[in-house]
């Protein structure tokens, strides 16, 4: 059993098959059109999905990262209290930041925020009835409930607050999202894969004689393969083209059109680079893959293996 | 050279295509098959070249057990032997060099050496000045012609044919069978089923026939023995 796709060979016999894939393209014309053509199709729709996907993902890590821990102290407790609470604080290991505001700044903050009413705090600044507050940020967004039920514990924390009920369906609607994301490229992913290995299964079943003749002569397995498995690659990556292209501009305007005009909080286009290298990489690499797995799985069928 | 011993050959669908042939075939022996159709010639001759396998018996090619012989090893089991076809198998894409070519650096002959022994074998078919041109551009005689040098290219011992007459008109046959003959005085073996009486009768060689899958008659200069 030939099990290895890939076997030494000389580098004439290397070349030869690069001239024999380039040759095969050319004069299976309206073949090698057909298969970039659907590679093309696949592609766009895998990609225009990628970038919107992407972008949902963005906006969403966004607002999960916006999500923090406010635990309020007890005004009782000392200035001794205060900074071994924050040691504590700062080993939990799901803790990222742990950042001390002090009473006086939470009032500023809160007569900035509440504007033209603000002003109606101002004689408290005499007579400061809030506490300090500790801000913590946490590693992932997902340990903030389960980090905050464990600060609750503490000594001299007088209450937490991290918009309960609020953060857990935010974090419930955000998982929900990406689970259908992930479920909806894989099924568009699936569909591209057997579609273009379809068509090039096509294009190999017209040259089986060609296949059979090879065998006849005495072309090993490898030797037969090389050139189809080069004609795939070719296809997926010719066929990658026209979508980068297509893509790459289309989000370069609508960049350009669109980020200056997004005006609300969280939600900002990832910016064109490296965004557009990525999604260009991944479709390169998708179409190279899915055509020399379409191009092996149809010979395969010819070679008796 | 060929050794066939109790051989037995039944298709998934239960057709008996050949049952306990033995038979030997010798180094430099030019060999006719002969027989009605569907009386097991193809079988016989498919076996020789590892396209199908015995269900019973062994055979023994240049010493090879072909029974045992594993699927990725046939490539290089073929390389010493030519097979020539009633419909040529020429690829329609390429020249006449480029298709005799083909069985040469399929085993990596270096380019010099493919050029030269190329152009050789098209001498002794008497297509050296065709070189370029497509197999649609040629004649069936002219493209048999192609199909036979491509079978000796690589200097194999033994050369099968199966019915390489069975497409061309008489006077064409002749000319094919006059290179088969070249080819076996250099001494190699041929092996050649045939439908034509013609040939049989007149190039006198060892004849071998094949009735319901069973050996009938195998004489040293014998006759072809059909009316048809």
């Amino acid at each position: 059993m030939n099990s290895g796709v890939i076997t030494a060979m000389n580098i004439r016999t290397l070349g030869r098959h690069f001239r024999e894939s380039g040759k095969n393209l050319s004069r299976n014309g309206w073949m090698t059109f057909a298969s970039i053509s659907a590679v093309t199709v696949t592609l766009l729709l895998v990609g225009v999905f990628f970038v919107i996907m992407m972008n949902l993902n963005n906006f969403a890590s966004n607002i999960e990262k916006d999500v923090e821990i406010r635990a309020h102290l007890d005004p009782a407790a000392s200035q001794q209290d205060i900074e071994l609470m924050e040691t504590e604080i700062k080993q939990m290991p799901e803790v990222d930041t742990v950042v001390f505001s002090p009473k006086e700044k939470e009032l500023t903050n809160l007569i900035k925020d509440l504007g033209e009413d603000g002003q109606a705090f101002r004689p408290f600044e005499q007579d400061n009835p809030l506490n300090d507050v500790y801000i913590i940020k946490t590693k992932t967004p997902k340990d903030v409930i389960k980090t905050a039920k464990k600060i609750e514990t503490f000594n001299y924390i007088q209450q937490v607050k991290y918009g309960q009920g609020y953060v857990e369906k935010l974090f419930d609607v955000v998982e929900t999202a990406r689970n259908i994301g992930v479920v909806l490229i894989l099924g568009l992913l699936f569909t591209a894969m057997f579609l273009i290995s379809n068509t090039i299964k096509i294009t190999i079943m017209a040259r089986r004689n060609e296949i059979e003749i090879m065998r006849l002569v005495g072309a090993t397995n490898s030797f037969i393969r090389w050139p189809f498995f080069l004609e795939g690659m070719w296809l997926g990556v010719l066929g990658a083209v026209l979508p980068i292209i297509l893509i790459g501009v289309s989000y370069h305007y609508f960049y350009r059109l669109a980020a200056p005009k997004i005006d609300i909080k969280f939600v900002e286009l990832l910016p064109f680079t490296p965004f557009i290298y990525q999604i260009s990489s991944i479709m390169l690499l998708l179409g190279a893959l899915i055509g020399v797995w379409g191009s092996l799985m149809s010979v395969r069928k010819f070679l008796k293996i | 050279m060929i050794e066939m011993s109790e051989v037995s050959k039944t298709y998934p669908n239960g057709v008996v295509a050949v049952s306990n042939i033995n038979v030997k075939i010798k180094q430099g022996e030019f060999v006719y098959v002969v027989g009605p159709s569907g009386a097991g010639k193809s079988t016989f001759i498919k076996m020789m070249y590892r396209e199908e396998k015995p269900t019973k018996g062994n055979i023994l090619v240049n010493g090879i057990s072909l029974p045992k012989l594993r699927n990725s090893k046939v490539p290089i089991f073929r390389r010493n032997m030519g097979v020539v076809f009633q419909d040529f198998k020429l690829l329609p894409n390429l020249t006449v060099f480029e298709n005799v070519a083909f069985a040469m650096e399929v085993i990596e002959t270096h380019p010099k050496e493919i050029k030269r022994r190329v152009m050789e074998v098209l001498e002794l078919v008497g297509l050296k000045h065709k070189a370029r041109m497509l197999p649609t551009e040629l004649s069936g005689g002219e493209q048999q012609r192609v199909s036979i040098a491509r079978s000796i290219v690589n200097s194999p011992k033994v050369v099968i044919a199966d019915e390489p007459t069975g497409n061309l008109d008489p006077e064409t046959s002749w000319e094919i069978m006059n290179i088969f003959e070249e080819i076996h005085n250099r001494g190699t073996t041929v092996v050649m089923a045939t439908h034509n009486k013609d040939i049989v009768n007149n190039l006198t060689h060892r004849v071998i026939a094949i009735e319901n899958g069973k050996i009938v008659r195998d004489e040293q200069r014998g006759d072809y023995g059909y009316e048809y």
